[in-house]
């Protein structure tokens, strides 16, 4: 079953799953278009990305853009390595099985 | 998990890496009315050159003027054309018109058709108009080509297009016309019935 322990608890989840996929594709993301892109709710999308930034898989920036807060967010190195073994090891399984 | 956990996962991943690097709604359509409006502005010019200024163009004549006007014409309608039937699909494939997708999509595409623009603004002011359907070929190419990274794919294809057209049309001044009208006509419609059928009419 070594193919199961590649699979990563941080990814388990739609919406942390969401948010990386979104970041590895782009420089960075605000809290905004996550929310909008996600369709989460605030108190559930800063909980997830609480989540990810405690295992160091993301990075969050506090700015101002005029007097509005703004935060953005952008995938550490290794969270995008972990992101794409996560992928690699989906589709091990899913081959695997076919 | 079960394999189809994983396997909407995996499709889940695909659709939002696409949904927040792409703005995917541009409309088919609207290249082929783009196409039409080409050939009509095309025609009406080639009809004014031919009977009322001998088949050559003057710079300062009324007639060289009417066709610029007539390139505005095309260009503003295009746009407008443009707008509002990519408007209507965002609406229906549930994208935002204006968000960070279609913003970077337009600055990437503006950036190297305004520098053409004006450089054939340029070129005009100096009287050698040879090259201007050449010029504006093969600006709106590289337009396409570095636009395309940011929405369908597809489009890359039309700007290689158009650049190689423009090259030859900078080979054959004399035919600049004419690579201009098979440019921004003919290849619009041609480019424009295709992603109609295979992007419009398909449910992704």
């Amino acid at each position: 079953m070594s193919l199961i322990n590649n699979i990563n608890k941080a990814f388990d989840h739609r919406i942390r799953l969401g948010i990386m996929s979104i970041l590895m594709v782009n420089e960075y993301a605000d809290f905004n278009m996550l929310k909008e892109l996600l369709e989460v709710t605030d108190g559930n999308l800063a909980s997830h990305t609480k989540a990810l930034e405690k295992v160091d898989y993301i990075i969050i920036e506090k700015q101002f853009i005029g007097r509005k807060p703004n935060t953005r967010y952008s995938a550490s190195k290794s969270g995008r390595l972990a992101f794409k073994k996560h992928i690699e090891a989906l589709e091990q399984i899913i081959k695997k099985s076919e | 998990m079960s394999n189809e956990d994983y396997l909407k996962d995996i499709s889940e991943i695909k659709n939002l890496m696409n949904k927040s690097s792409r703005f995917i709604s541009l409309s088919g359509l609207s290249g082929i009315l783009a196409g039409i409006y080409a050939l009509i502005g095309g025609a009406v010019a080639y009809w004014l050159v031919n009977n009322h200024s001998y088949g050559t163009l003057l710079l300062d004549g009324w007639v060289f003027r009417t066709c610029l006007l007539i390139l505005s014409l095309v260009a503003i309608l295009s746009i407008i054309t443009g707008i509002l039937l990519t408007t209507k699909k965002a609406k229906k494939n549930g994208e935002k018109i204006w968000d960070i997708s279609s913003k970077r999509l337009i600055i990437n595409f503006l950036i190297p058709l305004v520098t053409g623009g004006i450089y054939l603004l340029i070129i005009l002011s100096q009287q050698k108009y040879g090259q201007a359907g050449a010029l504006m070929l093969i600006f709106y190419g590289l337009a396409l080509v570095n636009a395309s990274k940011y929405s369908l794919g597809y489009i890359r294809y039309l700007g290689y297009t158009e650049i190689v057209l423009g090259l030859f049309a900078a080979f054959l001044p004399g035919y600049g016309f004419w690579f201009w009208v098979v440019g921004f006509g003919v290849m619009h419609i041609i480019y424009g019935i295709y992603m109609h059928f295979y992007y419009d009419k398909k449910k992704p």
